[in-house]
């Protein structure tokens, strides 16, 4: 390779600048970093393919299920059946990339270079987290509503599918009247009927792909406090996963006054579309979700907080 | 121009840097000396803003590291050539920097010419060599046509080629007017690249100093003599009050006295000289004998031409 030498530099002057280094330039530096590394690419791949793939899957053992078992059709919630691999498993598989966002530049050491280059920390977190939210709300906008059309396909020839073009009427109860000969369902009726609007279920696809975001800032958040990634996912895992396993175990008096507050809650709630299909001990959909929220934003305020504080 | 005043930096029970006072003229490479856990790279977290002192302040020219309109503009810096996610390419590292700083992106392209890095700048980071990733991290730092330069350790674990290129370009950098701080703990490198010194041990300030200052200060400056009457010469030497020592290859080795006091000596001696050659300590010598001993160090060469130098934090 060539030596350098005085004349071998061959660098233009820049034009004189103006103002100072500020948030635009942060944002278009954090979308490149977010758009120029395999893992973003990754995990987005993995999120649309688990939750639409997944969620087909089980939407097509419910169609099944649906024909050989008429009484399953009663209360059957078409909508939060196909977005339940999206919301429990998706959440995640963004968390990770949410976690990775911020560990990532740790881990590598690139959190140094990144801070000569843009020293107030404020503007590189807020960039980072508002380049990160934007890219993870199209995202997961998208899973959801690919994964509620595709699993509403999936059910289309029991006619039992959701829909956001229009109401859908489907039976309340189904009561048993007795067994069915050898191979054949059980013999049931089917009394009443709940009618799910359009809005309710595009409620619960929008509010879907707002929860999971929710989870993936709690990641965010915790990547910036715990620095490691593994640490990081570790976390998001115990308290999106391991925390509402350890509730069941709980005795129901303790169980029902407390699992309200804590983040998992919200997904099983704004996915609900069949009135009355809720859980008693849960709060409705939108109040239920701001405790998410309240989760994210203090995980997100304490991140901001350490990384502005600590030495990188 | 950086100014460092009374910094402090502890990590725990463990003083880094410890009231540590000096600056860093523009147009000279500055040469930042000291062994291994000295403090040299805490002291350069310091500056960037990366850590933050428990004492004292730094300025980059009058301003704190924060505060700098456009950092990248005023200081270009690299700690470690490393410090980079592997799996983004050159060019997007160097394209993710540049934004920052509202750069021209026709930029990157430009200092991955300069530091030869064109032909693999769409090939992920991870792959490279030292060399190259030294290159990498020093075309980061010529994004922002930077006042201020400052490199950790810039050679560290570089091929010859490598280690002239950059000392080369470290030349050309301080020559375009350009302050240039560079820290090693390779005396010898320190020696062909630096004008000033500045010179520390366990957090402290040993030296600020000029380059021949700090050499010509240090004992170690003697003279080496050969002649086949060794012994008549070595007793002539004490005579005058100078120290001789007979090496094991035959030569004498002479503190104390200049060569134009020795050859003075041959000659009204009658002694034939086959050598007589000035020795400078390296500096490596006089890093050793600074750090062995005291902070404070006087410098006090019997019988030299220019007059006594005093180093020391006080200077």
């Amino acid at each position: 390779m060539a030596t350098i030498t005085t004349s071998d530099t061959r660098l233009h002057t820049l034009p004189p600048a103006t103002g100072r280094a500020g948030l635009r330039g942060a944002l278009a530096s954090e979308f490149t970093k977010l758009r120029s590394v395999r893992s973003t690419y990754w995990a987005l791949a993995a999120l649309l393919i688990v939750s639409i793939g997944v969620g087909a899957l089980v939407m097509g053992g419910e169609s099944g299920s649906l024909i050989h078992n008429p009484g399953n059709r009663a209360g059957f919630d078409g909508t939060q059946v196909s977005l339940i691999p999206f919301f429990e498993i998706g959440q995640l598989i963004i968390g990770v990339l949410g976690a990775l966002t911020i560990t990532s530049e740790y881990s590598t050491g690139m959190i140094r270079t990144s801070l000569t280059a843009m020293p107030r920390r404020g503007v590189v977190y807020a960039a980072k987290a508002i380049v990160f939210t934007c890219v993870t709300l199209v995202f997961t906008l998208i899973t959801s509503f690919v994964a509620f059309f595709v699993g509403q396909a999936m059910v289309a020839s029991t006619g039992e599918g959701a829909s956001l073009f229009g109401n859908v009427k489907i039976p309340a109860n189904a009561i048993f009247t007795g067994p069915g000969g050898p191979g054949s369902p059980p013999k049931v009726t089917l009394q009443g009927i709940d009618v799910i609007t359009a809005s309710t279920a595009l409620r619960a696809v929008v509010g879907t792909a707002l929860f999971v975001t929710l989870v993936a800032l709690i990641a965010f958040g915790l990547g910036a406090i715990i620095r490691h990634t593994a640490g990081a996912i570790a976390t998001v895992i115990g308290l999106m996963f391991i925390i509402p396993v350890v509730i069941q175990a709980l005795p129901d008096n303790w169980r029902q006054d407390i699992m309200r507050f804590f983040p998992d809650a919200a997904g099983r709630v704004i996915s609900v579309t069949v009135p009355g299909g809720g859980n008693q001990h849960l709060w409705s959909s939108w109040p239920q979700m701001l405790v998410t929220a309240c989760y994210a934003v203090v995980l997100l305020a304490i991140g901001a907080y350490m990384f502005a504080k600590r030495d990188a | 121009m950086i100014e460092v005043r009374g910094l402090t930096k502890r990590y725990g029970a463990k003083t880094a840097v410890d009231d540590l006072t000096f600056s860093i003229e523009p147009g000279k490479v500055t040469g930042f000396l000291g062994p291994n856990g000295a403090g040299k790279t805490t002291t350069m977290r310091c500056i960037l803003g990366l850590d933050y002192p428990d004492e004292g302040t730094v300025a980059v020219d009058g301003k704190s590291y924060h505060d700098l309109a456009y950092p990248m503009r005023e200081v270009g810096a690299l700690l470690d050539a490393k410090a980079v996610h592997g799996g983004r390419s050159a060019r997007n590292h160097l394209l993710c920097l540049a934004q920052t700083n509202s750069l021209p992106k026709r930029r990157v392209a430009e200092v991955l010419e300069l530091v030869g890095l064109t032909e693999v700048a769409g090939k992920r980071s991870k792959g490279f060599s030292l060399g190259m990733s030294q290159r990498l991290g020093i075309a980061g730092t010529l994004l922002g046509d930077p006042k201020v330069l400052m490199f950790d350790e810039p050679v560290n674990g570089l091929d010859p080629e490598g280690i002239l290129w950059i000392r080369n370009l470290m030349r050309a950098l301080a020559a375009e007017g350009r302050t240039v701080f560079v820290s090693s703990h390779l005396m010898a490198e320190m020696e062909h690249t630096a004008d000033h010194l500045i010179v520390i041990g366990r957090g402290k300030l040993i030296a600020d100093c000029t380059m021949s200052e700090f050499i010509a200060g240090s004992s170690g400056a003697s003279v080496r003599v050969r002649t086949p009457s060794a012994a008549e010469f070595v007793r002539a030497v004490a005579a005058q009050g100078g120290t001789a020592v007979t090496e094991p290859d035959g030569s004498i080795e002479v503190r104390g006295m200049t060569t134009e006091q020795l050859g003075d000596l041959a000659f009204s001696e009658g002694i034939r000289l086959h050598e007589l050659t000035t020795v400078r300590a390296s500096l490596e010598e006089a890093f050793m004998e600074l750090t062995a001993s005291s902070v404070e160090y006087r410098a006090d060469v019997p019988g030299a031409q220019q007059p006594s130098t005093t180093i020391g934090s006080g200077v």
